[in-house]
């Protein structure tokens, strides 16, 4: 990792052209594509740290923390299937291929999901053994590229994601490129080895909602109507998405917002394409609530949800679960401050390590280098995980039970304030020591 | 129609619900008949769809969408038009069509063989991973987009931008193509597909000179990024 000098007071830097702009314009004269990375957006959005909760007082009654039960339990796609997901916790693990990830660390997420009851999502690439074998709950997706498709996996779901959109690129296809596409990868995919692979940004065999409908119908038939299906969707137009994810036959809805992750897209794509999951978990709730679908096609929410105050606020909007990718992948090991000198060998650092997509990770999670795969220990990394998610649901009860709730889900937008303006017109709630949110009410006009 | 193996069941769909239907094929998996005639489909969707079993089925008229979705083994005859995504993502056995097929037919196909007599839409073949595909007629625009793996036969036209962005399909084509997609070229035959070819009308069962025919398939240009390819995008 190359360390800039301090500036002195002397010097000024652009707050236009800063550092890592004009390093990046340097890099694009160069090499003449755009930067390609992992991980999610890096820039300043409005988020759930611009919310706080309203702890019970005398106007309100708490549950005392420590031994009055507050129920975490979420059920999912109770609307058509015969065997709805029984969650234990509403935290849930995010689309990772077997490709962008190693076999091991996808076991990890299996392992790990399955000891605190909760599910794993496959991703575009297919389904792997070691997933199936380590993980309770699967979620199999169906992404435009349907790479690895076939029924019998489809069978041996226990849902089906139908992917239209990712919060880290809305109108985006997928990639990886040629170094991950290791012997097995290829095989998987029908491809050759070695290629750049790009996934296409629509599916092959529908177009509009209508069509969708006919294709959820299609997933039904094939599966007998036992599992629930989801659709998820990038957040860009959730008001009006979620209404036709919800006419199309969903049974659940995933919304991922701009700062959910990608093993490996544009940088442009990430930074500037969707909107922040704060201000989408508003419009989806009305979405479903128009439609009298509130809780009976269930909301799950994903973008930068890192810790059980994230959690219990995005439930406290009005969803019913939450979905994690990078916390995960954080939780496993990435980005590991053991892992510093490797880092700098990459030109990054624990703690910055982006470059998922080059398959060089020395954590050996994001990779299919056989050698750096192997350093990754699955059963700790699921242990990891494990112990991640059990501290994040009990955060998240903590603040459920300050606010009186013996139900993480009975949270309510009424107990949330927002710290800044944006954040309160987004996640409509009032402005902290004020009732006003911005467009609802008052200056609506 | 002597033994009990050659009983065709007659399944009415204007009588029976596409679930009762679709739930007795699958079931059929597991042991009971295995000859088939639907009558009255009418356009229903997903006929047939998710099939794991080598049953032999005669379809009586018009499908919908997604006929024959993600076949395993069995034999399906239409004996009409088919609807948008006709047998796509078939992995084993056989679909034929007696008429026309609406787009995206045997899209993300990883096996088997769809026959069409007449002409296939849009997005013929698009994504697919290993099946083979007659089409007797013309293929609309976008055919074998993104073709990873099989053969897509084209007796008659192919339409704007065959074979954009393949990888490594086999295209042959006997009449006019109106374009060709990005990273598509024409290729000379090898021995290896004059075989394939006249091995894949053979099982079609049309009678065509092989001669008469094309072959395209990927330049390998786009395969890994290039900044001096970016035009091609």
């Amino acid at each position: 990792m190359t360390h800039e000098p301090m500036p002195s007071p002397g010097m000024r830097e652009s707050a236009l052209f800063d550092r890592n702009v004009i390093h990046e314009i340097q890099r694009k004269a160069r090499e003449g594509i755009y930067d390609i990375r992992g991980f999610g957006a890096k820039r300043k959005v409005p988020h759930f740290d611009d919310l706080l909760l309203l702890g019970a007082s005398v106007s309100r009654y708490p549950l005392e923390g420590y031994r009055e039960r507050c129920n975490t339990a979420v059920t999912l796609g109770t609307r058509y299937a015969k065997n709805p997901i029984e969650l234990d916790i509403p935290i849930t693990i995010a689309g990772m291929s077997f490709g962008a990830l190693s076999a091991q660390a996808k076991e990890a997420l299996g392992r790990g999901a399955s000891v605190v009851g909760t599910s794993t999502t496959t991703g575009d690439g297919g389904m792997t053994e070691e997933e199936r074998g380590h993980s309770e709950k699967l979620v199999y997706q169906l992404l435009p590229s349907r790479y690895g498709m076939n029924p019998d996996d489809l069978r041996r779901a226990d849902a089906i994601e139908v992917v239209i959109g990712q919060g880290a690129k809305p109108g985006g296809g997928g990639m990886l490129l040629g170094q991950k596409i290791s012997d097995r990868v290829a095989e998987m995919r029908d491809l050759p080895k070695g290629i750049d692979q790009r996934s296409s940004c629509r599916h092959p065999d529908w177009t509009g909602p209508d069509d969708l409908e006919i294709k959820i119908g299609e997933l039904r038939e094939i599966t007998d109507w036992r599992i629930p299906i989801y659709v998820k969707i990038a957040a860009s137009r959730p008001y009006f998405d979620v209404a036709l994810a919800v006419k199309s036959g969903a049974d659940v809805v995933v919304l991922d917002g701009m700062e959910g992750g990608t093993a490996a897209t544009q940088d442009v794509f990430i930074e500037h394409v969707g909107i922040p999951i704060l201000s989408a978990i508003s419009e989806a709730v009305d979405s479903l609530k128009d439609l009298g679908m509130h809780r009976k096609v269930q909301l799950v929410v994903s973008g930068g949800i890192r810790t059980g105050a994230d959690v219990a606020k995005a439930l406290a909007l009005g969803a019913d679960a939450v979905s994690i990718g990078v916390a995960a992948m954080i939780a496993l090991g990435d980005n590991a401050p053991e892992h510093q000198e490797e880092y700098e060998k990459l030109g990054s650092g624990a703690g910055y390590y982006d470059d998922w997509h080059e398959g060089r990770d020395p954590a050996g999670i994001s990779t299919q280098d056989e050698e750096l795969g192997k350093r990754f220990n699955a059963e700790l990394g699921g242990r990891r995980l494990a112990n991640y998610l059990r501290a994040m649901v009990l955060e998240t009860q903590t603040l459920a039970r300050a606010c009186g709730k013996s139900d993480v889900r009975n949270l309510e937008p009424e107990d949330l304030v927002a710290l800044t303006i944006e954040a309160a017109a987004m996640a409509r709630v009032p402005l902290a020591g004020t009732k006003w949110i911005p467009g609802l009410n008052g200056n609506t006009e | 129609m002597g033994t009990a193996e050659q009983t065709v069941e007659v399944v009415d769909l204007t009588e029976t619900t596409i679930r009762e239907l679709n739930q007795r094929l699958h079931d059929a998996a597991d042991g009971g008949p295995q000859n088939w005639r639907i009558t009255h489909p009418n356009g229903v969707h997903a006929i047939g769809a998710g099939i794991n079993a080598p049953l032999e089925i005669d379809i009586d008229g018009h499908v919908g969408y997604y006929c024959a979705g993600m076949n395993k083994e069995a034999n399906i005859r239409i004996h009409g038009s088919a609807g948008v995504g006709l047998a796509e993502n078939i992995m084993s056995g056989t679909v034929i069509v007696d008429g026309d097929t609406s787009q995206s037919a045997a899209a993300t196909g990883r096996g088997g063989l769809l026959v069409v007599r007449g002409n296939a839409a849009a997005r013929c073949g698009i994504s697919m991973k290993g099946v083979n595909i007659v089409v007797e007629g013309n293929v609309g625009h976008l055919s074998a987009f993104m073709a990873q793996k099989g053969a897509l036969v084209v007796c008659g036209d192919a339409g704007e931008a065959l074979g954009d962005s393949i990888y490594e399909t086999h295209i042959y084509v006997r009449g006019s193509v109106a374009e060709l997609g990005a990273d598509c070229i024409e290729k000379d035959f090898k021995e290896f597909h004059t075989a394939e070819l006249t091995g894949l009308l053979a099982e079609a069962g049309v009678d065509a000179d092989p001669a008469d025919f094309k072959r395209y398939g990927t330049a390998r240009k786009l395969y890994n990024f290039n900044i001096d390819n970016a035009d091609a995008y």
